[in-house]
C-alpha cells in the first residue's frame, strides 16, 4: 500500500485551491484593507483573517492519510442553524459575527470564567492535528484541524470533583441564522468527563492552517473524532459542567436515532441506515467504517464493561 | 368584441393533432432537461463534494415531481376543459418511471456498487428503502402495460384498476423522502401537500359523481353500460 505522506511541508504552507481560484477576491480585500488601513481606518475588514495562528505544532495524533480538499471540507456541511442543505452553511453562514466572541465555562469548577478569541488561543500551544470525520450520514473526511486540547481548557477552570459530565451549547442567534424548528435550538451536545478530558478531544480554532471558516463552526468548536460529526459543536458559547447527563440537540430529537454517546461503530446501524461503510468524499467506492473511526486503541478503554448496543 | 379571455381559453380546449404533437415533442425534451442539467454538471464537475450523493437526490426529486405532474394532469383537465392534456399523461409517466429507473440504478451502482447483501438487507431492514423499493416495483407494470396494444389487450377497465396504482406508488413515493431526511421535513412535506390536494380533488369528485348519480333517474337498463365514470367504486 502506498501511503502518501508530505514530510515538511506544512499543509497550511500549500495555497489551498479553494483560495487560489479566489485570488482576484483576495486581493481585492486585502487592497480594500491596505486602502482601509491608509485612510486610517480600524482596518476591521481583515481582522478576521489577519489572526495568526502562528507556529503549528505537529501532533503524532495526525493521521497520514490524503486530505478532503478544501473546497469540500467548507461547502460541504452540516450546520442546521444555516439550513438543512449541505450548501447552505458556506452561503449563509457568513452572517455570523465570530468577534468579539466570548466562551462561558461554568458550573461545577473552581475557577468559573469567561475566555475572550485572545485567551482562548494561549491556553495551550496549537497543533495541528489531521483527524478523520465520520459523519452519521456515512460519509467521512480527512480534516487538518488547528487547535488545542480541550483537557487544558477544562483544567483552567479546576473542575470540581463532582463534575462529571460536559455540557456544550453553541450559539443561536436567530438575526442571522435560518430558524425553522428543526432542532431545539440552542443547539446542545455533551461528553463524558473523562471524554473531554481525552487527549484526542480537540478544541478547533482553524482548519487548514488557517481560521476557521463560519461554516465549520468559527470560532471555537469542538472536534471528537471517535465520534459521529454531529457530537462535534460549532461555534461554540457556553461550556457547562455537571454532575448529571447533558440533554443533547440530537437526542432529544431522535432519542432512537442518535444515543448520547454516539461512537462511531459499524456494527450498531442507524435505526435507518447501516452504519458498516462510509463514503470517503472524493471517492467511489464505500470503504468499511472502522470501531470509534480508527481510534479504538485510544479510547476504546474509556467503555471497557460498556454494551455499546445499548449505550449507542 | 373580436377576442376575449374566454375565446382565447376556447382555442386551447381545442388543439389539433399538429398542434399537440408539436407540444408532446417540446415537452419530451423538456422532460429531459433536469438529465442534461446533471450531465452538465458532472462534466464540469460541479455535482459537489459528494455526486453520488447529489445525483442520488436529483433523480429522487424528479422521480416525486414526473409522479406529481402526472396525477395534476386530470385535475387540471377537469378544471381547464383542455382534454388533450390527457394525451401527454403517458409521456409524463414514462418519464416518472424514467427518472425512477435512474434513481434506483444510481443507488445499485453508484452507491452500493452491486453490493447485492447490503442491497437486500437495506430493502429489508430500512422502512424508507423499503417503500421506495416497493414504488418502483409498483411502477414498473405500469410502465409495461403503457402501450396502446397493451390497453387493448387488458381492455380499459382492467387497465384503469391496474393503473389506479399510480396513487399507491405516489403515496409511498413521498413517504420514502419523509422517513429519509434527519429532521427537516418541510421538503417532503411540500410533496405530501400537492399530493394530498390531488387526491383530495379525486375523492371530491367521486363524490360528487356519486351523489349525481344516486339523484338521478335510474338509469335504463341498456344505458347502464355507457356510463364509465372516471372514478369508479
Amino acid at each position: 500500500m502506498l501511503i502518501k505522506r508530505a514530510a515538511d511541508i506544512r499543509s497550511s504552507e500549500i495555497t489551498a485551491p479553494a483560495l487560489y481560484a479566489d485570488r482576484r477576491r483576495f486581493l481585492r480585500l486585502a487592497g480594500a484593507g491596505a486602502a482601509t488601513l491608509a485612510l486610517g481606518g480600524p482596518g476591521q475588514l481583515l481582522a478576521a483573517q489577519a489572526r495568526d495562528l502562528g507556529p503549528l505544532a505537529k501532533s503524532p495524533f495526525s493521521t497520514p492519510e490524503e486530505l478532503t480538499p478544501l473546497k469540500d471540507v467548507t461547502r460541504y456541511n452540516n450546520f442546521y442553524e444555516f439550513g438543512t442543505d449541505k450548501a447552505d452553511p458556506a452561503q449563509y453562514a457568513h452572517r455570523m459575527k465570530t468577534e468579539p466572541w466570548t466562551v462561558k465555562v461554568e458550573g461545577l469548577v473552581a475557577k468559573p470564567r469567561s475566555f475572550d478569541l485572545d485567551q482562548l488561543y494561549k491556553i495551550a500551544p496549537l497543533e495541528e492535528r489531521i483527524y478523520r470525520l465520520r459523519c452519521v450520514e456515512a460519509w467521512s473526511m480527512v480534516v487538518p484541524w488547528v487547535g488545542f486540547p480541550l483537557a487544558a481548557l477544562l483544567k483552567a477552570v479546576e473542575p470540581l470533583g463532582s463534575a462529571k459530565y460536559v455540557e456544550f451549547v453553541s450559539l443561536y442567534d436567530p438575526k442571522v441564522m435560518n430558524t425553522r424548528p428543526v432542532l431545539d435550538w440552542p443547539y446542545r451536545e455533551g461528553l463524558r468527563l473523562d471524554e473531554a478530558m481525552h487527549p484526542l478531544t480537540l478544541m478547533a480554532v482553524g482548519l487548514y492552517g488557517e481560521v476557521l471558516p463560519n461554516q465549520n463552526g468559527a470560532p471555537l468548536r469542538l472536534v471528537v473524532p471517535w465520534k459521529y460529526g454531529f457530537k462535534s459543536a460549532k461555534s461554540i458559547v457556553t461550556i457547562r459542567l455537571t454532575d448529571k447527563q447533558p440533554n443533547t440537540s440530537w437526542n432529544d430529537a431522535g432519542p432512537s436515532e442518535y444515543g448520547f454517546y454516539s461512537n462511531v461503530n459499524p456494527d450498531v446501524d442507524h435505526p435507518r441506515w447501516s452504519q458498516a461503510k462510509e463514503r470517503r468524499i472524493g471517492e467511489f467506492l464505500k470503504r468499511k467504517t472502522l470501531p470509534f473511526n480508527g481510534y479504538a486503541e485510544q479510547v476504546a478503554s474509556l467503555y471497557a464493561g460498556m454494551d455499546l448496543r445499548k449505550n449507542f | 368584441m373580436t377576442t376575449t379571455p374566454s375565446s382565447h381559453t376556447a382555442s386551447l380546449r381545442m388543439l389539433s393533432n399538429t398542434q399537440i404533437a408539436t407540444l408532446k415533442g417540446l415537452i419530451f425534451c423538456l422532460c429531459l432537461v433536469p438529465l442534461a442539467l446533471l450531465a452538465s454538471a458532472f462534466f464540469r464537475d460541479a455535482l459537489g463534494a459528494n455526486p453520488i450523493e447529489t445525483i442520488t437526490h436529483a433523480t429522487g426529486d424528479w422521480t416525486l415531481r414526473f409522479l406529481l405532474i402526472t396525477l395534476a394532469v386530470t385535475p387540471l383537465r377537469k378544471l381547464t376543459h383542455w382534454h388533450w392534456l390527457v394525451r401527454l399523461r403517458r409521456m409524463l409517466g414514462l418519464y416518472a418511471f424514467f427518472y425512477g429507473t435512474l434513481h434506483l440504478a444510481t443507488y445499485l451502482v453508484l452507491d452500493q456498487f452491486f453490493d447485492w447483501n447490503a442491497v437486500v438487507l437495506d430493502v429489508l431492514k430500512r422502512p424508507y428503502i423499503t417503500v421506495g423499493f416497493s414504488a418502483f416495483v409498483l411502477m414498473v407494470p405500469l410502465a409495461v402495460t403503457s402501450t396502446n396494444a397493451m390497453i387493448r389487450r387488458l381492455g380499459g377497465r382492467r387497465w384503469q384498476a391496474l393503473h389506479r396504482s399510480v396513487y399507491a406508488i405516489a403515496i409511498l413515493g413521498v413517504l420514502h423522502f419523509w422517513w429519509l431526511v434527519k429532521a427537516d421535513v418541510f421538503e417532503p412535506l411540500i410533496y405530501a401537500l400537492i399530493l394530498a390536494v390531488l387526491l383530495s380533488l379525486r375523492a371530491w369528485w367521486r363524490e360528487q359523481e356519486r351523489r349525481r348519480q344516486q339523484s338521478a333517474p335510474p338509469p335504463l337498463a341498456t344505458g347502464r353500460s355507457r356510463i364509465i365514470p372516471i372514478l369508479p367504486r
